[in-house]
């Protein structure tokens, strides 16, 4: 189906196919070209107002819009749940802007749009994952100024990020980033992967899909394009780390290779089940079945 | 009507006077109801309560009325007003575990005890103006009662008491104890705050503080100026007993209840010497206005840096500038005649380019 004819079908009071005007997508899609070519550099670009909140997901959200066909097949989560408060929002605001089909299945989408996680299941070269971005600057931990962090980008200087890091080792013995790790994006960038668990950072690399990064607020998209080297910042004798889920695993499918959320019972119990709702569920079903 | 410092201004300032009050009142429109602005307008209502720092719904949409409109001139009027009642007595320390809740949720954790209760919120709307239902509010409202009223759930599943997400966390030691100061509560309204603040003056003044403010002060230490990086253990609403002694009896009594928002956050760890733990932030408020009690415990949370290296951080700086009725009466008083004043700048102007012109006549030239 085309934009056009999906118009003429919809609702009453929304003005063109995905919200945003022609002229709106065209600046994003321009910003995603120059953010694909030079993988990890943030690139400015126009972010116009959603009718989300800010820090809501308005920069994904406006990549999102800016690449949607009616043909879409769209998933969104939120810290790796489909039902969550921001997946449920941005997917209600999706159907009625532009009707498309959703998902809870990775590997049925075309587009994924995601919240701090990246799906446990390995995505395709024919899919597209688009992050929200809340602080699209890696160095804003250790710079303020925007003039600066530019310049030191420009300049690859990154030492005072080095030195961060380095410092946290002699004070604590450990890096205290926990999500946010900072990467070096093919050998020249360093970028923020947005928050998402150090578990994940290593399916940035070398992978077969497509990665957009959109901060709405700060007004930056950037890239990191297939099969493109990205590397957290490590040094030869303290390693990069993910989390650790030793001897747990998810309560509902008995997973013990996926990011698992914890959650409190009452008195202080732990129980733990996987972030991934969507995963979970398939394996669940699986395993029903069999 | 002439903006004049000589005999003769009485008049005219009058007549300012009625003109505001008429524009006030509109031409067309019906007059407002109270009741309609303290049900209706019930955010601006509880905004005014809190940095007015009186408890008081109707005076508080009184207040917004005669000040048509402007949360901080309400607030300035309900605060004036406050300045004139008698303090009858304390109410006792309490905790918020029993609160009557309106909203509860925390954003750490997926569920916890008590589970996540959403409430009442616009969060989850899409911001777009509903034009189409300009026309028939009535039926609107008939709509959506039926909608919230159908399928209500048995308000005995409510679990009476919901333990709160940071004392779980502290059961194992992964936030700090923040302490209690053994002296009575500071109290900003009767003394004058020196500095560093004890905590209790520190949280007065941020109850008390002016929403945006708050808000653009915790926002520049989230974004890019400062360290902490806060997690909602728990966001509140809802309305808590207020108890006080007595004076009779002295036995403990609820007097009534009142509508709080309560935050705390937790921040990353930075504590090179001791145990490493998180670090909270807390935030209460009268009334309904979440952005201000998240507001309140990222600030908390900032004052507590031992060295401050941005506005954020620095006690000073928060405390001393986000009373939005001290700050906005401030700003407008340079709308007060400064002639004098400005007559003796001018003195001292005209005197240094005299004593230029003698040095060199080029530069005299009016």
């Amino acid at each position: 189906m085309l934009a056009r004819e999906w118009l003429e079908k919809a609702e009453t009071g929304i003005p063109t196919f995905g919200f945003l005007d022609d002229g709106a997508k065209k600046d994003v899609r321009r910003a995603l070209l120059k953010a694909v070519a030079i993988p990890g550099y943030q690139v400015p670009y126009g972010s116009r107002e959603m009718p989300l909140a800010r820090g809501w997901g308005t920069g994904g959200i406006q990549i999102t819009l800016s690449m949607l066909l009616p043909s879409d097949v769209v998933k969104v989560i939120d810290q790796g749940c489909d039902g969550s408060v921001n997946a449920v929002n941005i997917k209600k605001f999706y159907e009625r802007v532009a009707g498309v089909a959703i998902t809870t299945d990775t590997l049925e989408a075309t587009l994924v749009q995601t919240r701090h996680r990246i799906p446990e299941e390995k995505m395709t070269d024919r899919q597209i994952l688009v992050l929200q971005v809340p602080y699209p600057e890696a160095l804003r931990e250790v710079e303020s100024s925007e003039v600066q962090t530019r310049r030191m980008h420009s300049e690859a200087d990154y030492a005072r990020m080095w030195l961060h890091l380095y410092e946290d080792i002699v004070h604590f013995g450990e890096i205290r980033i926990s999500y946010r790790y900072p990467c070096t994006v093919n050998g020249r960038h360093v970028m923020d992967p947005s928050p998402i668990p150090r578990w994940d950072v290593p399916k940035l690399h070398m992978a077969d899909t497509l990665f957009l990064f959109g901060a709405g607020r700060e007004r930056r998209i950037y890239a990191v394009p297939p099969y493109t080297r990205v590397e957290p910042l490590e040094f030869d004798d303290h390693k990069f780390r993910v989390e650790d889920f030793s001897g747990k695993s998810c309560g509902r499918c008995g997973a013990t290779d996926t990011f698992l959320d914890e959650i409190l019972g009452p008195g202080g119990s732990r129980t733990y089940c996987c972030s991934d709702t969507g995963y979970c569920d398939k394996r669940k079903a699986k395993w029903i079945r069999s | 009507m002439a903006y004049v410092a000589v005999q003769g201004g009485r008049e005219a300032i009058d007549r300012a006077c009625d003109l505001n009050e008429y524009r006030r009142q509109g031409a067309a429109s019906r007059p407002l109801e109270l009741a309609q602005i303290r049900e209706q307008l019930h955010l601006a209502v509880d905004r005014v309560m809190g940095e007015g720092g009186l408890y008081a719904p109707d005076l508080a949409a009184l207040a917004l009325r005669q000040a048509a409109g402007d949360t901080i001139e309400a607030s300035f009027l309900l605060r004036a007003h406050r300045a004139t009642l008698p303090r009858i007595g304390e109410s006792l320390p309490d905790s918020t575990s029993e609160m009557r809740m309106v909203r509860r949720i925390s954003s750490a954790f997926k569920d916890v005890p008590g589970g996540q209760i959403l409430g009442p919120t616009s969060d989850y709307t899409l911001r777009l103006l509903e034009l189409d239902r300009l026309d028939d509010p009535e039926r609107r409202r008939q709509v959506i009662r039926e909608r919230v009223f159908r399928g209500l759930p048995d308000p005995g599943e409510m679990p009476d008491t919901f333990p709160r997400v940071v004392e779980l966390l502290r059961q194992d030691g992964l936030v700090e104890d923040p302490g209690t100061e053994d002296a009575e509560p500071f109290d900003i309204t009767r003394r004058s705050v020196a500095f560093p603040a004890p905590r209790s003056a520190r949280l007065q003044a941020l109850a008390r503080g002016e929403t945006g403010g708050l808000l653009l002060l915790a926002y520049s230490s989230m974004r890019g100026y400062g360290h902490i990086h806060p997690t909602l253990a728990e966001l509140r609403v809802g309305y808590l007993p207020l108890r006080m002694t007595n004076p009779v009896t002295g036995e403990s009594v609820v007097a009534g209840e009142v509508l709080v928002t309560e935050a705390e956050v937790v921040s990353r760890f930075s504590n090179p010497e001791g145990e490493p733990r998180f670090h909270m932030g807390y935030g209460l408020c009268l009334g309904h206005n979440e952005i201000k009690a998240i507001s309140m415990g990222v600030l908390d949370r900032c004052m507590r840096t031992e060295t401050p290296t941005c506005p954020a951080e620095d006690q000073e700086f928060v405390l001393y500038h986000s009373d939005g009725i001290e700050s906005m009466g401030f700003s407008n008083h340079w709308k007060l005649p400064h002639y004098v004043d400005f007559l003796s700048d001018l003195d001292r102007l005209r005197k240094a380019r005299e004593n230029m012109a003698g040095q060199d006549g080029s530069h005299a030239r009016a």
